[in-house]
């Protein structure tokens, strides 16, 4: 084996089937690189002896003729999946000792077919963030660096998950996207994330944060990459209400590259005011590879873009006010002791958790409150459907649709925005999509001035993952993006 | 809309959240600036629309009435900063 870090999931699953390498000696690389890697603090949890146990086993499996869809792969897995005997904490204080004695669906299935755990990656706390600085275990950093030398964001809030990819520190990641957190950590890290259609992975044992957004979904390097894990991660599952049953098609036999007369639209409202010359050369570059590989590129109008994340700045909020409210100091989690119970409850949340999920739950029980919740909680509720039913009408029209993931590069954490609504608006490209449930796929495609990842993103329809994937497949091998 | 520090105070009672004294001018600044910020929905006109519950065409799952899950207490318990036997133990609660 030339470098066993520079193998795709794909080339990895077929080395390990020539057994031009076993599951141990790839665990092993991984393992070496996440020592080597440290400083980009992509985990919380390293779980090195878990991961070779479980390689080892893999590699008895496969030599049985035992062989999962993800056998002998080692992942890195989002620190907000519960796994059973790994302390999972969310990115937070309140969390810092919480060891599961469950294992989420989404885990569950991924080592069901042979996966095999690395560790715990880090996150924005509760997943509520942009750029992973609101972790309590400390901010993450991308593993591209600008002529600047400066240490940039990898994104967030999955921006543990998509700089351990970037740097080679998994092979593959778990993420979860609420608003954007597995795409926008994808672009910034130029890697390649899918967050599938709401209901198509269940939540069943992932730390709540807007379960009416939240959706499980994966890093990995190539397009390719992404349909293999997210194949073996999908299903309805019983203990998810809100997870469909719905036959989870071949996404790997989805990728044919042959998207001759698909139509692509291009929202103009995503032509925001003062958005950099690149990425709008890039998206155009984007559009041109899709036109040469015979798509028709169609120019739609999606209105009401710009309420998007004043819509999901009251949902998530009022959200996440709710499921946070578990946080007591009486089931699990932190307590600090109070002079009586709802002293306690007041101190352990006080101490537990950090600003910005202060902020978050703050702003949600004031929307969520007699006399508010009306005119700002219905009323996004009102303004959600009316988003959901534009993307509805435009689908009618076409099969897909492209536009840039980020309105910039990933920013240096210095630089980061310290006003909560500056630091919102990473999120305008990808909040939408969020609202209406609808897949997306956000892939490298090229680089910014001073040398940092930009990305696009794909858009289907709903339960299309597979139409994205392809889509993006054209993409990806039109921009022979060089990975680190 | 800009809220002030009584409002805050009262929404961090709700929330049950300590917010210390020196925390309670930051904490008004910013979630006007929120409140502000999302107010931009106020110029679309969504009267007649039924308010979305889910983006899925969601139901209730049914099925049959039986136990099929629990018996293990230990497991429950297993993360609980305070127990006693088979309980989840809180500070005094009635005087």
């Amino acid at each position: 084996m030339s470098n066993a870090l520079d193998l795709t999931l794909a080339d990895a699953l077929s080395a390990l089937e020539k057994k031009e390498l076993s599951s141990v000696e790839l665990t092993e690389a991984y393992i070496a690189q996440m020592d080597a890697t440290r400083d980009l603090n992509a985990y919380i949890t390293e779980t090195p002896d878990i991961a070779l146990d479980m390689a080892k086993a893999s590699d008895a499996r496969r030599a049985a003729g035992d062989v999962g869809l993800m056998e002998g792969v080692p992942v890195g897995i989002k620190d907000l999946f519960c796994t059973e005997g790994t302390r999972t904490t969310a990115g937070s204080h309140i969390l810092e000792n919480f060891v599961p004695t469950y294992e989420s669906t989404v885990t569950t299935k991924l080592f069901s077919q042979g996966a095999v755990m690395l560790g715990k990656t880090n996150l924005d706390e509760f997943a509520m963030g942009s750029s992973n600085q609101t972790s309590y275990y400390g901010d993450c950093a991308s593993p591209w660096k600008a002529a600047d030398g400066k240490a940039r964001t990898p994104g967030g809030s999955s921006g543990g998950s998509a700089s351990a990819v970037a740097a080679k520190s998994a092979l593959a990641t778990t993420g979860t996207d609420t608003g954007g957190s597995i795409r926008q950590p994808a672009a910034f890290c130029g890697i390649t994330g899918i967050k599938p259609t709401y209901g198509r992975c269940s939540r069943w044992g992932v730390v709540a944060f807007a379960s009416s957004l939240d959706q499980p979904g994966c890093f990995g390097r190539t397009v390719e990459d992404n349909a293999i894990m997210l194949q073996a991660m999908a299903g309805y599952d019983p203990k998810d209400s809100t997870s469909i049953d719905r036959a989870v098609p071949d996404y790997r036999a989805q990728i044919t590259g042959d998207i001759k007369g698909k139509k692509i639209g291009i929202p103009k409202e995503y032509r925001v005011d003062g958005m950099p010359q690149e990425i709008e050369k890039l998206w155009q570059q984007g559009m041109d590879w899709l036109r040469d590989a015979g798509a028709e590129i169609v120019d739609i109008s999606l209105p009401l873009t710009d309420k998007a994340l004043p819509t999901y700045y009251i949902i998530a909020p009022a959200e996440a006010s709710s499921n946070l409210a578990r946080y007591d100091g009486v089931r699990y989690g932190l307590r600090v002791e109070g002079a009586d119970l709802d002293d306690m409850y007041a101190k352990t949340r006080g101490q537990g958790f950090g600003e910005e999920v202060k902020r978050r739950i703050m702003i949600g029980t004031y929307v969520l409150s007699a006399g508010y919740y009306d005119a700002y909680y219905n009323k996004a509720r009102r303004v959600r459907k009316m988003i959901l039913n534009e993307f509805l009408d435009v689908y009618n029209q076409v099969d897909a649709i492209l536009t840039p993931t980020t309105p910039s590069a990933a920013f240096t954490l210095d630089d980061a925005p310290t006003d909560p609504v500056t630091m919102y608006l990473n999120d305008v490209f990808t909040v939408p999509a969020s609202l209406a449930g609808l897949p997306g796929l956000s892939l490298p495609a090229g680089l910014s001035s001073e040398g940092l990842p930009l990305g696009l993103q794909v858009l289907g329809k709903p339960f299309e993952e597979g139409e994205v994937l392809n889509v993006a497949s054209v993409l990806e091998a039109a921009a022979g993006f060089q990975r680190l | 809309m800009a809220i002030d520090r009584d409002t805050v105070t009262r929404v961090a009672f709700l929330s049950r959240l300590e917010i210390e004294d020196a925390q309670k001018d930051a904490m008004t600044h910013d979630l006007s600036n929120i409140l502000t910020f999302v107010e931009a929905l106020n110029d679309v006109d969504a009267s007649g629309v039924e308010p979305m519950t889910s983006v899925v065409e969601a139901y209730a799952p049914l099925r049959e009435d039986q136990v099929n899950d629990g018996g293990y207490p230990d497991k429950v318990l297993a993360n609980a900063p305070d127990r006693v036997q088979d309980f989840y133990a809180v500070p005094k609660v009635v005087e």
